[in-house]
């Protein structure tokens, strides 16, 4: 089932069956037939490290989704709440036990916290009168979730804002123990580095967790050679730019949600013969994407403009392979032409899929309105034109374009200019409050306090610097057989990977003055081993890193790490972890203020 | 699977703009295409019923099926839908919960003991917040003595923020000094377990005076900051004005009243609430933003109040005609010119819903306004209004025209209102860039001005390369014959 996170460099399965383990320990504590009732922002997460076979086996018979009122009719003993730890399911789940009818069989509640018990919630069930209904209040430490191979995340939609915003460091902390969880499973790290607050706080706090477990020596052969932890605030650029990648541009524009995308049906219906086009699907396609399906993995992180080739070479060694059964004459031939039968016709149903959903990509990319917005954004970064009004941007406003393409937009101008002239500012804040709403003033507030879009401060431009020294524009740009990370966006190299690709050669020292302008401290920390456990690198063998995204990544950085990690004499290979998969949208729609 | 060049460029080029390829050199998305139609000639051959594959088992919607999202849908499809019901409840929950009575069978001391002998020590952390509760349920029967010690006081300050970490019942009460509260609490900070550092919180929010909170909290920033979020999650927003207030954190002091103004639902109310706002500390330039909120919802209230009388009325034709699709309470500043300008446009302006007005009120800058009043005057078809936008008279009285947002963008509204041929041309004919001109007359299919201005260029192989996207016989093909053929240009080309 889940054979695609063993491929990788570090076996991610190790990380599952630990996780589906706790699960199951659970799940015994709760003796007798059961029903679950899901927070539902939890079933995908879930869904990634458990069927449910594994809860039937466990004697779940039923599952619902959290919501107000009576629960619906069960005939089982126990009823398990898995939630996050957030006061407003408090309040259904509140409603859920307080309507439950007393004249029926007494059944037991549990609750189980994703991934942390909090104080606050159990106040809130306590003043709401329930909190001595539960029998089992637990926590289940979901801390980093495997989503393939070499990737892994917290998928904590607020981790961002909580950090940046809010200085809340809950979110830190659940990353820290994540952190502590693979070393226990994968060993020590001896090398962390880090650049940013953030990735400071957290390294302060594995530090210390680790002080704290002294007694318990890990024992374990350390698989991972390096750590590296960025604070997203380090890169405010890379996310806001349009991502180019096959998978990139998956998630801009459908959005993938753990590991699934849902695309419009029509391309997708079933064509049989004879069958004209009648019982159209209305209900969108839904298709998982990840590593377990061979295509995809070849195309995702290939820039759009290079899929095309590959899926056309595709289809003539798919027709080739079909047309196999011409020449098998014997028995023997054609039992073997049907036993390759399953692989090829799953081969030519990938195939198709991906066929379609580059059409639906193309009819974007082809657009218009998409070239003119690519077209500024690359302009901005390569440092054109920042310091003024964009009358492009301005056309946006006047017609009305959703306001969270405008924000990214302007956004990534003002990170462009180390901040925009105040005179600029205020035309576009005025611009935007007048025709989205002036309630939107909060949401400006918190993009300048997130940094994301601010008054320049001196008067200095520091950004020329920043993409000289690191190179982050790239003019000659080879899209179908890259030579440099920049092809992710076609031309701009994303500023988090560029440095963890300097990092890993030459290292930092060589570009000690960009880090100093760029936000927080950079450090590094060592963590002895035991001689026993010292590794000897056979020569020519890569390091691992482990690079940890505080506050969210994007796929066009993963491309670009796997990229790197890809590299004949690259010499690092990377495994990626994160608060959160996102993009520019997903990122904005986080700080904007949510009626209520 | 032959396919000739030519309908394959047409079939992929058809669009104008090319993705973000730079170089028009080859178009490597063509190769789509093939695949496309590999796959197709594929599927007559293959049976292509998705149940025989013996590969993963997914269900239409593409879910594995037996994956925890699918099975949910299976197990309470008769359970009602789950979306808006949940949503709705979510939103009702407080009020709700009037009704609810609270169950006192459920707080008893012998449920609570029923689960202690069954399972071991489960107390939250917050029981171990109440003294008093903490020990009315506390019985001991039969437990094992190392046990008793889960309970006992006598824990270290490490030892309490260590158990308070696990989860694990462990008073505070018995940290009474000034000086003890404020080493726990900066134990749990060292910790970093904001769950701990909450928890510590409560207790001293519960214990200490505001004022010694605050002064205290002002010196530990991380503290702060756990508690301005867990004012914020409780709602608590009376004490997190008077902490920002204590701080002199003006700004957020502003932002945090005035946000306050989105849980108001009822318009009069929501106004009265915006007037608080005006005087609150925001910069010079969002003072007047707030102000403009204000006056805007203020004058919002008025035009609604006179409309919908209008329109229930019926006797007045643009509401009979156009009837209103929403009520204009709450809209953006530019959605109300538009309104203004579709409904109000000849009103004086004396009154509160005349365009005019609002353009003075809100100092609407001229490119804004006239774009507004253009969308909305060509929406309802009046070409007259829209002519009269541009116009212009000098002080000889001849007249002129003159776009301040640039006839381009005249023309694109206008377009998109589906404006007829004429008008359209009138106003391609006035932009000054040539190459903008002959996109637009061609985008727009309006020959006349296509041609003209070939001519005027004396561009013959554009022209002619025109004559091929024309209809055959038709008056633009003999039109272009002509040109063509007329002896007295001189083609440049």
């Amino acid at each position: 089932m889940a054979a695609h996170l063993s491929y990788g460099r570090v076996n991610l399965n190790v990380l599952r069956e630990a996780v589906r383990r706790e699960l199951r320990e659970f799940l015994d504590k709760c003796a007798g037939s059961k029903a679950i009732v899901w927070d539902e922002y939890l079933t995908g997460p879930f869904g990634l490290i458990a069927q449910y076979s594994l809860l039937k086996e466990h004697e779940v018979e039923k599952m619902f989704t959290l919501k107000g009122n009576r629960l619906p009719a069960a005939d089982v003993k126990n009823i398990i709440f898995f939630v996050r730890p957030r006061l407003e399911l408090m309040d259904i789940i509140a409603e859920n036990v307080l309507s439950e009818d007393r004249r029926g069989p007494a059944r037991d509640f549990h609750i189980l916290f994703v991934p942390r018990r909090s104080l606050l919630c159990e106040q809130r069930l306590k003043d709401l009168g329930v909190l001595g209904s539960f029998i089992h209040r637990e926590e289940y430490s979901l801390d980093l979730i495997p989503f393939d191979g070499d990737l892994l995340s917290m998928e904590s939609e607020s981790a961002f804002k909580e950090c940046y915003l809010e200085s809340d460091q809950t979110s830190l902390y659940h990353a820290a123990k994540g952190l502590m969880t693979l070393q226990a499973l994968y060993g020590t790290i001896p090398q962390i580095f880090g650049k940013g607050e953030c990735a400071r706080q957290v390294a302060n706090m594995m530090i210390r967790m680790k002080r704290e477990f002294t007694g318990s020596q890990n024992s374990v052969f350390p698989v991972f050679d390096n750590l590296l932890l960025l604070d997203r605030n380090v890169d405010l650029l890379t996310p806001l730019a349009t991502q180019l990648t096959y998978e990139g541009l998956i998630d801009e524009i459908y959005g993938i949600q753990n590991s699934y995308v849902k695309l419009p049906p029509e391309k997708f219906a079933p064509k049989k013969q004879g069958d004209s086009g009648k019982d159209l699907p209305t209900e969108a396609k839904k298709l998982q994407l990840n590593s377990a399906e061979e295509l995809y993995a070849e195309i995702r992180d290939k820039n759009f403009n290079a899929v095309g080739s590959v899926l056309s070479k595709k289809a003539k060694v798919i027709s080739a392979a079909f047309e196999e059964r011409h020449n098998a004459k014997t028995v023997g031939e054609i039992k073997q032409f049907v036993s390759q039968l399953p692989h090829m016709q799953a081969a030519r149903g990938s195939l198709a899929n991906h066929t379609s959903i580059a059409e639906l990509i193309k009819d974007v990319t082809t657009s218009e309105d998409f070239f003119d917005k690519l077209t500024v954004e690359q302009e901005f970064m390569s440092g054109i034109d920042t310091d003024k009004v964009n009358s492009y941007v301005e056309d946006c406003i006047a017609q009305k374009h959703p306001l969270i393409k405008v924000l990214r937009l302007i956004c990534l101008q003002s990170v462009c200019n180390s901040g925009l002239k105040q005179k600029v500012l205020d035309y576009y804040r005025r611009e935007i409050l007048q025709t989205y709403g002036y309630e939107h003033i909060l949401t400006l507030y918190s993009l300048e306090k997130a940094g994301l879009l601010r008054p320049q401060a001196g008067g200095r431009n520091n950004y020329p610097t920043i993409r000289k020294t690191l190179r982050l524009w790239m003019d000659d740009v080879n899209e179908q057989n890259p030579t440099d990370i920049s092809y992710v966006y076609s031309g701009y190299a994303p500023l988090s990977v560029r440095l963890a690709q300097l990092l890993s050669r030459p290292g930092w020292r060589s570009i000690e003055e960009v880090l100093r302008i760029l936000p927080g401290p950079h450090f590094e920390e060592r963590q002895p081993l035991p001689t026993g456990l010292q590794k000897k690198r056979q020569p020519g063998e890569n390091r691992v890193t482990l690079i940890f995204f505080l506050g969210g990544v994007t796929y066009a950085e993963i491309a670009a790490l796997r990229f790197l990690s890809q590299l004949e004499d690259g010499g690092t290979e990377y495994v990626i972890a994160t608060t959160k998969l996102m993009n520019g949208t997903s990122w904005i729609e986080s700080l904007m203020e949510k009626p209520v | 699977m032959n396919r000739t060049k030519g309908d394959e460029e047409e079939y992929w080029n058809s669009s104008k703009f090319k993705a973000f390829t730079f170089d028009d050199e080859d178009d490597e998305l063509s190769q789509l295409k093939e695949s496309k139609r590999a796959v197709n000639s594929l599927r007559d051959f293959v049976d292509d019923d998705d149940d025989d594959d013996d590969l993963e088992r997914v269900s239409w919607s593409g879910e594995p099926v037996g994956s925890i999202s699918w099975t949910i849908k299976e197990t309470a499809g008769n359970s009602g839908s789950t979306h808006e019901g949940r949503e709705q409840k979510s939103r009702n929950n407080f009020s709700s919960y009037g009704q609810l009575s609270k169950p006192v069978s459920t707080y008893s001391l012998s449920s609570l003991f029923k689960g202690r002998t069954r399972f071991g020590s489960f107390q939250s952390l917050s029981d171990a917040l109440s003294d008093t509760s903490a020990k009315s349920y506390a019985p001991e029967l039969g437990r094992p003595k190392g046990e008793y010690r889960d309970y006992s006081n006598d824990w270290s300050l490490s030892d309490t923020v260590r158990r308070l970490r696990k989860g694990k019942v462990c008073s505070l009460e018995r940290f009474r000094s000034l000086q003890d509260k404020l080493q726990l609490l900066e134990e749990a900070v060292s910790m970093h377990d904001g769950n701990v550092i909450t928890a510590v919180l409560i207790f001293l929010k519960r214990t200490l005076s505001k004022e010694i909170l605050f002064r205290e909290l002002e010196v530990r920033q991380v503290a702060l900051r756990h508690l301005i979020h867990f004012l914020k999650e409780i709602g608590d927003q009376k004490l997190l004005l008077d902490l920002f207030r204590f701080l002199d954190r003006t700004d957020e002091l502003a932002l945090s009243h005035y946000r306050e103004h989105l849980n108001i639902q009822d318009p009069e109310k929501r106004k009265e609430f915006l007037k608080t706002c005006v005087g609150l500390p925001f910069s010079a330039e969002d003072s007047a933003h707030i102000q403009d909120h204000y006056t805007l919802l203020e004058r919002q209230i008025i035009i609604e109040a006179t409309d919908r009388h209008l329109e229930s009325a019926g006797q007045t034709e643009i509401f009979r005609k156009h009837p209103r699709k929403a009520s204009i309470l709450n809209m953006p500043l530019v959605t109300t010119l538009f309104y203004s300008c579709f409904y109000h446009y000849t009103e004086a302006e004396g009154t509160f819903s005349s365009p005019v007005n609002l353009k003075k009120t809100f100092k609407i800058p001229d490119k804004q306004y006239v774009l507004t009043a253009l969308a909305a005057r060509a929406k309802l078809r009046a070409w007259h209004d829209v002519d009269a936008l541009f116009t212009t008279k000098n002080w000889l009285g001849y007249t002129k025209k003159r776009a301040p947002i640039g006839f381009h963008r005249v023309v694109e509204i206008l377009h998109k209102n589906s404006a007829p041929v004429q008008i359209l041309q009138e106003y391609i004919n006035l932009v000054e860039d040539v190459d903008i001109k002959l996109n637009l007359a061609t985008k727009f299919k309006c020959h006349d001005v296509v041609i003209d201005t070939c001519r005027d260029l004396k561009d013959r192989q554009q022209l002619v390369a025109y004559r091929s996207k024309v209809d055959k016989g038709s008056a633009e093909e003999e039109k272009i014959d002509a040109t063509l053929n007329n002896l007295h240009i001189r083609w440049k080309n």
